[in-house]
């Protein structure tokens, strides 16, 4: 079924999709991130009335205001931009969510609304902008920070880290990726992905902080990513209007999966045979990932037709914040039902 | 010989939690007050699912005074680890109904007793062997009826509504009822002096909960999305809201429903739902008790400052920490009326009755609209969680007001007129400014809430020009709701007098008698119940007019009696405290003896001091 949001005929630039100038650091993943995701919704000609976003606290959730400036936008509180998503999404269910989160924002403070928000499946794309380090309080370690990293002002991290793909899929979520800041063309093919995705939509994102934990040890940093990422597929996204040709994939070497809105995700095979909607395969690689300090990236895991929260409650097609006011007030008639029942 | 009491005494149920004693209490109160007689019952409760004694207390009183009362004038005790306490807490010349395997010693005093053989009354019933435990209870329930004259069609008709009209539910209770009661007509040769007189019932009277009347009163005022987390004593509002929305709120041809309840992972999950649904346009509300209170308090400072509309039903229980989950107090008053750090102004409304719990569920959603800004309704275990006797609901007698949403259209004309829009632009003068919500597709409808400092077009500012004035505005635009709040209720005395009584919420049900009391007795006074905060002109008129106020709650430290000294400093010293916490709701004799105590020795009696 084609998304109608897809065919609307609109002539807007890129511009219309920009935000207000970033007062993040120069060379900060975050930026390149918010590019990203600009060029991801202007390609995809979603006019911008229709996203809304939301962030939590941290130099990732500043990064909100930075894009899509006609959109609505919610700021909140750290740690809990999923609830704030979770609510308002209801309001309007052919909006579509985008949550900007960081590595403190989700793996620390927000760990339980993360997992939460996944295991509902709210159609929400959930960027985590993820750099292992808290920035806008100067260089704390964060859940992500690997065992060994040393910091500046607070030497050397004792703990085991967070993987928040991992925790993702343990929380059921159906739609899991793993990019790289310094990988712009795939993390644009992920975002138009999981926009595309009705459910919740985790886009793990190793977005290096500049200022704080920027050493070519660190696995944050850009060298360590740039020197050590391994793509599992390259991934093309292909929204429902336009038709895949034959010349753009050679045959035998690309895997499809089909969107619930019709789009397609075509994953070129590289090195290995990777099957992404193949949820024990996508924990075993991270595992081994884990293990040895790989940086894979791509689209670890997806399930489009897992029924989403919508599904669960009944939502009608009208948006529910445009209900007129003589259909939320039940009639008199029922009230004396009601109070003779209680008499 | 006692004195006979008609239509006014107390009666006590002891049994141990988990045995399924409620099915029988429910039917004594329910038949009691189908005789058109006023009865209110308490349930004093366990934390606990099974094994702990638990309490059912019954007040019949023709003056329809529904307060808690410290003695009980008929004890029944079918659990022997509370027979001591039961005992004495029975008035002298009282009655006592104990299971004949209880074991205890005799009271010296004139306590006449009732040894209740229940096993033997159930070898005469059929029934299945699974039901017998429960089914037990309902001997008592017959042997009550037959000593004070419940009516037996009442006790049937109780039952019906009880089980639903399921006859394989409701025959087997009566079975044991009848018995039970032929045995009390053949066992029992006494009258023991307490005697009920049905009187012509008010048709349209109801019994309800207050947590029923606070989730249909939402849902009668539009409410569109609510998120929770299980809590004791408030749980039975959002239970409530999932029982009538496919009542009242489904399109069943359409298959879609205009209200969303979520069951949160946590009081911050639900809150911060409540938030994200208010923000973009739904009308929406939570129900905690002061744990989850707490947990929400963040988000609701984000919600005044970024100007959210929303409702909060805060259960009380007694606190701080987990406390005792099961009993009453008025204890979060101060932490709700300082909810937040950094300046805010919460406004909070005081139900005292079942009818306002409904009354306020829907006009809260239209203040929270109106005023852009949280709304917490301040109930009460003894409140919500107790069936009360009630007028019926009335139907909202205003329009919805969904305060000033912009649309499309709206911003259009805007547009065209050369007027600019900004989130928080106070275009009219009352600080209220207009709203847009996500969906609105006007390219200049957006804009970008948050938390942080902010202009008048919700831009981030550090400018001490923006933060000043914006929030110089927050307090115009909350002084601006006053108006439209629940005002005091005031009750004049029956003469001219000094001495004012200042009450609110559930204990108005004890001062409502007091206030009586002392008046009868020639000690005139004047009574205002406190409806709603901040605080309106009426409240402190009153104080003005009176050289004494007493000032009567249900927690430790007189909540609101420091309130209003903090806002009146210049009367403060007129304001007398009287207040306790224990866990359960103040009774009348409590209150009349601390009132007279100081108005005796001219001191404070108070238990604390």
């Amino acid at each position: 079924m084609p998304n109608p949001i897809h065919n609307t005929a609109i002539n807007l630039t890129r511009d219309d999709y920009k935000g207000r100038p970033s007062t993040l650091c120069k060379g900060c993943g975050h930026n390149s991130i918010s590019n990203m995701i600009i060029s991801a919704c202007h390609e995809l000609e979603i006019p911008p009335e229709k996203f809304v976003k939301f962030s939590g606290i941290g130099c990732s959730s500043k990064s909100a205001a930075y894009f899509l400036e006609r959109s609505f936008g919610f700021n909140g509180l750290h740690g809990r931009m999923p609830s704030l998503a979770e609510g308002a999404l209801f309001a309007d269910t052919s909006l579509k969510g985008i949550g900007i989160s960081g590595d403190g924002d989700t793996a620390n403070i927000g760990l339980s609304q993360f997992k939460h928000i996944a295991r509902r499946n709210v159609p929400l794309v959930y960027v985590v902008e993820n750099n292992g380090v808290y920035g806008l309080t100067k260089g704390q370690f964060s859940a992500t920070a690997e065992k060994g990293l040393k910091l500046k002002r607070h030497g050397e991290n004792p703990y085991l880290p967070v993987d928040i793909a991992m925790e993702a899929i343990a929380a059921n979520a159906s739609f899991v990726a793993r990019s790289f800041a310094g990988d712009p063309k795939q993390v644009k093919e992920l975002i138009k992905a999981a926009i595309s995705h009705e459910g919740t939509a985790v886009l793990d994102i190793i977005s290096p902080c500049v200022t704080f934990n920027n050493q070519d040890h660190s696995l944050h940093s850009y060298s360590w990513g740039k020197g050590h990422e391994s793509p599992l597929h390259e991934l093309s996204f292909i929204p429902p209007r336009d038709e895949i040709t034959v010349e753009d994939f050679e045959r035998g070497t690309t895997r499809e999966v089909t969107m619930h809105d019709g789009s397609v995700i075509v994953f070129k095979k590289l090195e290995r045979e990777y099957d992404p909607t193949n949820r024990t395969e996508a924990i075993r690689m991270l595992e081994e990932a884990i293990r040895r300090n790989w940086l894979i990236t791509g689209l670890l895991y997806v399930d489009p037709n897992t029924p989403n929260i919508y599904d669960m409650y009944s939502m009608g097609k009208e948006p529910l914040n445009r209900t007129p006011v003589d259909k939320l007030r039940p009639d008199p008639n029922s009230l004396r039902y009601i109070n003779h029942s209680f008499s | 010989m006692p004195r006979s009491k008609v239509n006014d005494f107390g009666i006590t149920v002891s049994t141990v939690n988990g045995s399924g004693s409620a099915t029988a209490n429910n039917t004594i109160h329910k038949a009691i007050s189908k005789m058109g007689v006023p009865v209110s019952g308490r349930n004093i409760f366990p934390s606990n699912i099974q094994g702990l004694p638990t309490w059912y207390s019954i007040r019949v009183n023709n003056k329809g005074y529904l307060g808690r009362l410290e003695n009980y004038d008929i004890a029944i005790c079918l659990n022997q680890s509370v027979i001591s306490s039961d005992i004495a807490g029975i008035h002298k010349d009282g009655l006592l109904i104990v299971d004949d395997s209880i074991k205890f010693e005799k009271p010296i005093s004139s306590v006449r007793i009732i040894d209740l053989p229940i096993n033997e009354i159930l070898t005469c019933c059929e029934m299945p062997g699974n039901l017998k435990g429960y089914l037990a209870n309902m001997v008592y329930v017959g042997v009550l009826a037959q000593i004070i004259g419940i009516d037996l069609k009442k006790i049937n008709d109780a039952l019906d509504q009880h089980f639903n009209n399921k006859k394989n539910a409701i025959e087997p209770n009566l079975e044991v009822v009848y018995a039970s009661y032929e045995w009390a007509q053949k066992s029992i040769d006494a009258d023991y002096g307490y005697n009920l007189a049905p009187i012509a019932m008010k048709e349209d009277q109801i019994v309800v909960d207050g947590n029923t009347a606070a989730a249909l009163g939402a849902l009668y005022g539009g409410l569109q999305h609510a998120a929770w987390y299980p809590i004791t004593p408030a749980t039975g509002i959002a239970e409530t809201l999932e029982d009538y929305i496919p009542k009242l709120r489904f399109n069943h041809e359409k298959h879609t429903t205009t209200c969303v309840v979520v069951q949160a992972e946590d009081e911050l999950a639900s809150i911060g739902m409540v938030v994200g649904a208010g923000w973009a346009g739904l009308r929406s509300m939570t129900a905690t008790s002061g744990p989850g209170l707490c947990l929400m308090a963040e988000f609701l400072g984000l919600a005044y400052f970024a100007e959210v509309p929303l409702v909060v039903w805060d259960v009380q229980r007694v606190g701080p920490s987990t406390g005792l989950p099961t009993r009453t107090s008025q204890g979060d008053l101060a932490f709700a009326y300082n909810l937040s750090h950094g300046d805010t102004d919460f406004i909070i409304l005081l139900p005292a009755s079942v009818k306002e719990c409904f009354e306020f569920g829907w006009k809260s959603l239209d203040i929270a609209e109106k005023f852009q800004t949280p709304v917490i309704i301040l109930s009460d275990l003894e409140l919500g969680m107790n069936f009360w006797i009630s007028a019926p609901f009335d139907y909202p007698d205003e329009e919805i007001d969904r305060g000033k949403v912009i649309w499309e259209k709206d911003l259009e004309e805007m547009k065209q007129a050369g007027k600019e829009w900004g989130r928080y632009i106070d275009v009219d003068g009352d600080a209220i400014p207009y709203r847009t919500v996500p969906g609105n597709l006007h390219p200049n409808a957006s804009y970008f809430a948050r938390g942080t400092g902010h202009d008048r077009y919700a831009h981030y500012s550090e400018d001490p020009k923006d933060w000043e004035e914006n929030h110089t505005r927050l307090k115009t635009k909350i002084k601006g709701s006053l108006p439209y709040l629940p005002e005091p209720i005031i009750r004049k005395g029956i003469k001219e007098c000094s001495i004012g009584i200042v009450s609110y919420g559930s204990t108005d049900m004890a001062v409502s008698e007091v206030f009586d009391h002392l008046n009868s007795n020639e000690v005139y006074c004047d009574y205002l119940r406190i409806r709603s905060l901040p605080l309106t002109e009426a409240v402190k008129t009153f104080l003005d007019n009176h050289e004494i106020n007493f000032i009567v709650e249900c927690n430790r430290d007189g909540q609101m009696k420091n309130i209003l000294s903090m806002i009146y400093p210049d009367i403060a010293h007129r304001n007398i405290s009287i207040s306790k916490l224990d866990g359960l709701s103040l009774s009348a004799s409590w209150i009349n003896e601390q009132i007279s105590a100081y108005l005796k020795d001219g001191k404070d009696a108070q238990s604390y001091t």
